[in-house]
């Protein structure tokens, strides 16, 4: 063994694991949302899941977002045939109803599924205190943008895209970004 | 239960190769002969307990049992069980699990093929190959783990990934992309286990190398065409090669190796390129290491890559450690590679084959930088950029072309020392063919210089290598008074090496020629059809007949049926389709193919009326496409030949 040249040969591979080491932080699908700062697309759609008291809404009823002015929108896609679904909805349930009496609303969009099996998979998942309603033709999603599920989506009181967070979303990450909603509000109206 | 059963075999095949691989080379190196057994031992165990996850995931792919994460993620009731089946390398986890496995079984091959052969490399190199399980196994019981319990079980799953689920092809391409991968670690382990076995400079372990190298090449020249040929037929655009990283990936270790598969001759014959050889059995099994890690890191984006996670940081570990642990072992014995014999005339096989490692290089160079390029210019000036067909194009057709040409001259050039006179005569009539074939594609309206090239010099090397098998039958049918074709056949089986490469090379020529024929003389068009209206294309008219939909459980499916006319007569009915997949927002395409040798009539459904009322139909034809197919089954044949061992041992070559 030539130990001087082994360590030189050596030497020479720094400089491409430190290449592919470098592109491992950077994510090549990391496309910027041009959304954030911008009014969210409007929606108006159906019901299929109410939710439960307090923050149930009928069934059949439109949830549009032109009428939820005043409130912060937390809109979540998910499906009942995703897998990081399940990691979120229960981070999602607790949230919303951390926040049940202030003006936050809930929506959960159902995306490329049939609502049975939607309906199905909230009860397997031993419920869904808010709302989730239709979307029929992926509409909503594409004018969201939508790249997978789970994506949600926080809305500020005057309906522009405030935050958009790809794959399952922990509930402290949700109560900052409204809470610091709620309280610029605030600091807005006084 | 059986979850838990295929996660233990998982964990007692991690701790076969933690004996086999880590403990076991120490007692060896300390001379203990025992753990020879021990070594086999491993590799055979590993191999059984892999295989029994591996059968489990696929019984619980068949059972639907969503209790399985990685069921949950790719499999659906709706789907078909033989899409169902291959869905075991639709994503990431399985992908691996399946890895590990031809990985156990390329192992086991090794040590039960070589079971009787005496000497310590056999036993270093199953050593390596459980190192190498070992990374596997620690994916697999960590990051990669298929086998996470998923509670409460889901009713139903999304099903394997559109594109994995729309095409027969997909049950080929990925195995043989595997196998091909995988077995270029057997001649990098044979390679280190010469190295550990300190019998770097006897030829035991090169002729193994070489024919080891053979059938993984062989496994990865059928999957690179089979990915060829699925791209052209799924992907709607009538292509077949894009120049995507992670084709590039798989292309790249295939230059190494087909550079080694030349030169290896050179060792054998004359003793030299011994250090260069090692090289390149290294670096083809670090590129593949490399290309393995671009597709399942997430580092570069393509339509192939997997999803990532903390799985790439498992992967630069460990090209670090094959990377440095490589180059340690290859410059630390350098000097004990010392060439025997010298080169002696630039007019020589030996030369030819020189001038061919040394356009392969930089072939490979090319690719590599043009693929890893987003990075470094990320890494450098901060920006998102990719050098796309035109760079490769420009930058690798003169190297292609050249290599056209070699592959006419090498055959017909003896070792050492060539006469220019009897090359002359020799290369007469091949010269003549090539002249032909170049006066006959500008006559046919070639003009871009490097497709007048290649008609000429695939027209020069193929009748060169015809006509190798024509010299040497015709010297048998003197001797033996034999028909010539007979003697053809006898030539050829009795020294298969040899003329196994002689077809590869008429392989890559006719392949080559389909590629030129196809590219330079493609012609497109796209209309928006009513129901009986009809497109010309070349002569060819495409008339619609009907747009209609269909239901099936796991896909909404629409197709317009096309009729093909020639002259006024119907020469085929043609339909192509859009797959809809509940999981996907874009359509599959399906498009429908009519071919024939002289070359496809190609339809593509790009938009439907709602009504069936029309629908808009891309239209493509191009010459001589099959013949790509067709080159590709000759390249593979010809491997065949190379691994197959002589019939009889009259021939000029000796077989490890």
């Amino acid at each position: 063994m030539n130990w001087r040249r082994a360590f030189l040969a050596a030497l020479s591979a720094v400089p491409v694991i430190l290449l592919l080491a470098w592109g491992l932080t950077r994510d090549p699908r990391e496309i910027v949302s041009p959304l954030p700062g911008r009014p969210a697309p409007d929606f108006a759609l159906t019901v299929f899941a109410p939710g439960e008291p307090p923050l149930a809404r009928p069934l059949g009823d439109t949830l549009a977002l032109a009428r939820l002015r005043g409130s912060v929108v937390v809109l979540n896609f998910w499906a009942s045939w995703c897998l990081a679904c399940r990691d979120e909805h229960r981070d999602l349930s607790a949230a919303a109803m951390a926040y049940a009496g202030q003006p936050v609303q809930f929506v959960g969009v159902l995306y490329n599924d049939i609502e049975s099996a939607g309906s199905d998979w909230i009860r397997e998942m031993g419920g869904q205190v808010y709302p989730s309603v239709t979307d029929p033709g992926a509409r909503t999603a594409i004018a969201f943008g939508l790249y997978g599920v789970p994506e949600t989506f926080v809305i500020d009181q005057s309906g522009r895209v405030a935050y958009k967070h790809t794959g399952p979303i922990p509930e402290a990450l949700i109560r900052r970004k409204v809470d610091s909603l709620l309280i610029a509000n605030r600091g807005a109206a006084d | 239960m059986t979850r838990l059963l295929a996660l233990d075999a998982l964990w007692f095949a991690l701790i076969a190769s933690v004996v086999g691989g880590v403990v076991a080379p120490f007692a060896l190196a300390r001379g203990r002969l025992r753990w020879v057994a021990v070594v086999q031992g491993a590799v055979y165990a590993n191999f059984a307990l892999v295989t029994v996850a591996t059968v489990t995931m696929m019984v619980a792919l068949l059972r639907h049992d969503f209790s399985i994460s990685y069921v949950a993620q790719v499999g659906s009731r709706a789907t078909p069980a033989f899409y169902t089946a291959i869905s075991l390398w639709g994503a990431l986890e399985g992908s691996i699990l399946f890895w590990a496995w031809v990985l156990a079984l390329y192992a086991a091959a090794v040590v039960y093929i070589n079971r009787r052969r005496e000497g310590l490399l056999v036993p270093y190199t199953g050593v390596v190959l459980l190192l190498i399980a070992l990374f596997f196994h620690v994916l697999l019981v960590g990051p990669a783990n298929p086998f996470h319990a998923v509670s409460p079980v889901p009713a139903d799953g999304p099903g394997p990934n559109p594109l994995l689920q729309n095409h027969i092809l997909m049950a080929v391409h990925p195995p043989l992309l595997y196998l091909g991968y995988v077995g270029m670690s057997v001649p990098f382990a044979f390679a280190v286990g010469a190295l550990l076995a300190g019998q770097i400079a006897s030829d035991e372990w090169i002729r193994a190398a070489r024919r080891w190298t053979v059938t993984a090449w062989l496994m990865l020249t059928a999957a690179i065409i089979a990915g060829m040929w699925w791209s052209y037929e799924v992907l709607g655009w009538g292509g077949y090669w894009a120049w995507d990283p992670v084709e590039n990936a798989s292309f790249i270790p295939w230059l190494t190796a087909t550079a080694f598969l030349h030169s290896v001759m050179v060792q054998e014959r004359r003793g030299m390129l011994k250090l260069w050889n090692l090289n390149l059995i290294v670096g083809t099994f670090a590129l593949t290491i490399l290309g393995t890690f671009l597709t399942r890191s997430g580092i570069i984006s393509s339509v192939h890559a997997f999803a990532s996670g903390t799985i790439g940081y498992y992967f630069l570990a460990f090209i670090a450690v094959v990377l440095v642990a490589a180059l340690v072992l290859v410059a630390g014995n350098s000097e004990r590679l010392r060439t025997d014999g010298r080169f002696d005339s630039p007019l020589s096989r030996d030369a030819v084959f020189l001038v061919n490692n040394l356009l392969l290089t930089v072939f490979m160079f090319t690719v590599l930088t043009g693929t890893l390029f987003p990075l470094v210019a990320e890494a450098v000036r901060g920006v998102k950029v990719s050098v796309g067909e035109p760079f490769f194009n420009r930058m690798t057709l003169p190297v292609m072309v050249l290599l056209l040409f070699l592959m006419g001259v090498g055959p017909a050039l003896p070792w050492r020392r060539g006469d220019p006179a009897a090359l002359r005569r020799r290369l007469m009539i091949p010269a003549g063919f090539g002249i032909a074939a170049a006066v006959a594609a500008i006559a046919l309206g070639t003009r871009a210089p490097y497709a007048v090239l290649t008609f000429l010099f695939a027209g020069f090397s193929v009748a060169a290598n015809v006509g190798e098998f024509v010299h040497g039958g015709r010297g048998r049918r003197t001797a033996r008074g034999e028909p010539l074709h007979l003697a053809i056949w006898r030539v050829a089986r009795g020294t298969p090496r040899r003329f196994g490469g002689y077809l590869a090379h008429i392989g890559v020529l006719v392949f080559a020629v389909g590629i030129a024929a196809s590219s330079t003389f493609r012609t497109e068009s796209e209309a928006n059809l009513k129901l009986g209206e009809s497109m010309e294309v070349d002569g060819i008219t495409a008339r619609l007949r009907e747009v209609w939909g269909r239901e099936e459980p796991q896909r909404q499916v629409i197709g317009a049926t096309v009729a093909i006319e020639r002259g006024g007569d119907t020469v085929a009915v043609l339909s192509p389709r859009m797959n809809f997949y509940p999981t996907s927002q874009q359509p599959i395409p399906t498009p429908d193919v009519r071919s024939t040798l002289l070359g496809d009539t190609y339809l593509n459904l790009v938009a439907f009326r709602p009504d069936g009322s029309g629908a808009t139909i891309k239209m493509i034809r191009e010459p001589l496409v099959p013949w790509i197919w067709i080159g590709g089954g000759i390249i593979c044949l010809g491997a065949v030949f190379g691994v197959i061992p002589p019939r009889s041992r009259g021939g000029e070559e000796v077989q490890a």
